[in-house]
């Protein structure tokens, strides 16, 4: 290159520069919000039930991460640096947000497709988005067919012996512990929040301890545990045991006293675009994005217009959790019980499952 | 004792000298220490006030009033006393079956030949290169019940039923040692590459057998590389959070586990930081008694 042409080239490079950032410039004019849930086959799914078909609806980019828990947001929000619009948790988590003052208050006059919704995950700082479900799955190699019906089944080693798998967390297990132990769904919370009560359900665990091979921690673990048959009969997320069942595992689940929950939106305090994210709930709550999700994972919408959509097959509807027939013979979990309380069951839960 | 100083004609000149020589001494680690001043800037920054700071976090709960509630948790609570126990437990088990395996492997090494000295120890090291994950998860894939071992122990007709070799103690200790054997086995095998042949042949000239010219001569002078890496295996097991987290199945519960479920459990940081100021506390504890039991000064300079 000559003296002279490196001017020519400069200005040739800037020109090109500008060209490029005048077609791009209104794309990103356009706006953006950044959405975190728990990441893998899950994130996936929304992401192609969701998020895309909001981004197309609003005309937005939605870019997306991962969160880990409620850490994540009390982090960001006391640090005062929130890069998060929308952030999916879990039940108790967004419960337990809400009673920190940690997430803003949800715009309803915007967010208006919660009409479908069950009143108790409509809240003022937080919104169901999907069902889950802890169900029991047992390795069809051990029982075939014919594996633990209910929690007294998977609790009865001499009828189904084996070895069992659980989550690490009291969560689901107490309530679990105590309908094992004969007490009916209606009772399960009224007998927990007395001393008593908690003393009869951990007693519970504790019988169960021994059989109990691994305590999982995350939804991947649970579904690896049955695809390698490394246990008999487990607690697992249903979302989690129809994607291994898919990919070959010999397992085969009952949604009978499944514990059923819900995951909610929050907007964390401080959130960088907040108008847009109130549109963007809207958005993924709507009817025909929520029919999307059981397509791509069995997860259930939380607003049950999808299921008069008509873009949830039959067989859909009997492998996701929320549809009719499945939701009635499930036992609904409560997480206000767990505000305020978890830590000190947690600590409780640890002490018991360490050896 | 009569001092140079004191001898008669002696005293003036030696006078003169000691205010120098003290002048000049004092100089000298001046010096040194200006030297150094970099250095432990470096540290304070990134080490002293950090630490410093993790322990005031550790006097505020979650409405920022100042409590010894993280401290007193600690011995009230059940759940974490058994951590406690449990990684001491393991902490001791696994340095103890490292040195059992480490020693004879070390002493092999110094023994052979530069090169195939040389390959021994790449052989040692190439599990570095290695992601401690990775290494961790093949652990899972040998010992489950469906595992490479049990299939293959089922197979030849030697047991009836799976063995539980992961998922719990057995399976953290298996994990712990193969990744901290190297921690162990290199400065071993560099302490013992100084000991001179010399003196155990000397001892076989004297008429000690070759068991007793090993207890006797080569041992005691290879524990200084026995202590650094004892100390080195010990501290890391004291932390160490990937294996035990993956093997142990959740029964397995170590001190830096519990950390991370303090930061999940509570809205401040404060139960977090009390049990790193604890580890670190009792990490320094153990250095400074081994230090007064076996002389840690001696692993730094020569024996």
């Amino acid at each position: 290159m000559t003296r002279r042409s490196v001017p020519i080239t400069t200005a040739a490079v800037l020109a090109g520069a500008f060209a490029a950032g005048a077609l791009v410039g209104p794309a990103f004019a356009a706006g953006s919000i950044t959405v975190a849930s728990w990441g893998g086959a899950f994130q996936a799914a929304e992401r192609k039930a969701f998020f895309q078909p909001a981004a197309k609806a609003l005309g937005i980019v939605i870019k997306e991460d991962t969160t880990n828990g409620i850490a994540d947001v009390r982090a960001q929000v006391k640090a005062d640096a929130v890069k998060w619009d929308v952030t999916e948790q879990g039940s108790n988590t967004c419960a337990q947000l809400q009673s920190e003052g940690l997430v803003e208050p949800l715009d309803y006059g915007v967010i208006t497709n919660t009409k479908g919704i069950e009143p108790t995950l409509v809240s003022s700082h937080w919104v169901g988005i999907i069902y889950y479900s802890t169900i029991i799955g047992w390795s069809t190699e051990t029982y075939g067919q014919n594996g633990p019906q209910s929690w007294a089944d998977f609790w009865d080693t001499k009828k189904f012996p084996g070895s069992r798998a659980s989550y690490a967390k009291p969560y689901y297990n107490l309530e679990a512990a105590l309908i094992a132990d004969g007490v009916p769904f209606d009772k399960v919370y009224p007998t927990l929040e007395t001393p008593e009560g908690q003393d009869r359900a951990f007693a519970k665990i504790a019988e169960i301890k021994p059989s109990v091979a691994v305590w999982w921690r995350s939804g991947a673990q649970s579904a690896q545990l049955i695809k390698d048959g490394e246990v008999d009969a487990l607690a697992i997320w249903n979302g989690r045991i129809s994607s291994a069942i898919k990919d070959g595992a010999k397992a085969a689940f009952t949604f009978n006293q499944g514990v059923f929950d819900f995951d909610c939106l929050v907007v964390p305090k401080g959130a960088p675009h907040k108008a847009l994210a109130m549109k963007a709930i809207n958005q993924f709550l709507a009817p025909g994005n929520q029919a999307l999700l059981p397509r791509y994972i069995s997860y259930g919408p939380v607003n049950l217009d999808a299921f008069e959509t008509g873009l949830i097959t039959p067989e859909q509807a009997a492998q996701v959790n929320s549809s009719p027939q499945n939701a009635k013979v499930q036992f609904v979990l409560n997480p206000n019980f767990w505000v305020g309380r978890y830590d000190k069951l947690q600590e409780r839960f640890d002490e018991l499952i360490q050896e | 004792m009569t001092t140079i100083a004191e001898l008669p004609g002696r005293a003036l000149a030696a006078d003169d000298n000691a205010a120098e020589l003290a002048a000049d001494e004092k100089r000298e680690r001046q010096g040194l220490f200006v030297l150094c001043s970099p250095a432990l800037v470096l540290v304070f920054l990134v080490v002293i006030l950090p630490v410093g700071w993790l322990f005031w976090l550790s006097l505020y709960d979650a409405h920022d009033a100042f409590t010894w509630g993280n401290y007193t948790r600690m011995v009230h609570s059940g759940a974490y006393i058994k951590t406690f126990r449990t990684t001491f437990e393991i902490s001791v088990v696994v340095t103890g079956v490292c040195v059992l395996l480490g020693y004879p492997l070390a002493y092999l090494l110094s023994q052979l030949s530069q090169r195939l000295a040389a390959l021994g120890m790449i052989c040692v090291i190439l599990p570095f290169w290695t992601s401690l994950l990775v290494r961790t998860y093949a652990w899972l894939v040998l010992l489950q019940r469906k595992g490479l071992i049990n299939e293959a122990l089922l197979g030849l007709g030697v047991i009836d039923h799976p063995l539980r070799l992961v998922y719990n103690f057995t399976g953290t200790v298996i994990g712990m040692v193969h990744i901290l054997l190297p921690f162990l086995v290199m400065p071993l095998y560099a302490s013992m590459k100084t000991i001179d042949r010399d003196l155990v042949r000397a001892a076989a000239n004297l008429g000690a057998s070759p068991v007793q010219g090993f207890w006797r001569v080569f041992f005691p002078l290879s524990l200084p590389g026995l202590f650094a890496g004892v100390v080195l295996v010990f501290v890391l097991c004291l932390g160490f959070y990937v294996t035990p987290a993956l093997l142990g199945g959740g029964k397995v519960q170590m001190w830096a586990m519990r950390i991370e479920t303090s930061v999940n459990l509570y809205a401040n940081w404060g139960a977090a930081s009390a049990l790193g100021v604890v580890l670190l506390v009792v990490t320094l504890a153990i250095l400074y008694g081994l230090h007064r039991l076996f002389g840690l000064h001696r692993v730094l300079g020569p024996s």
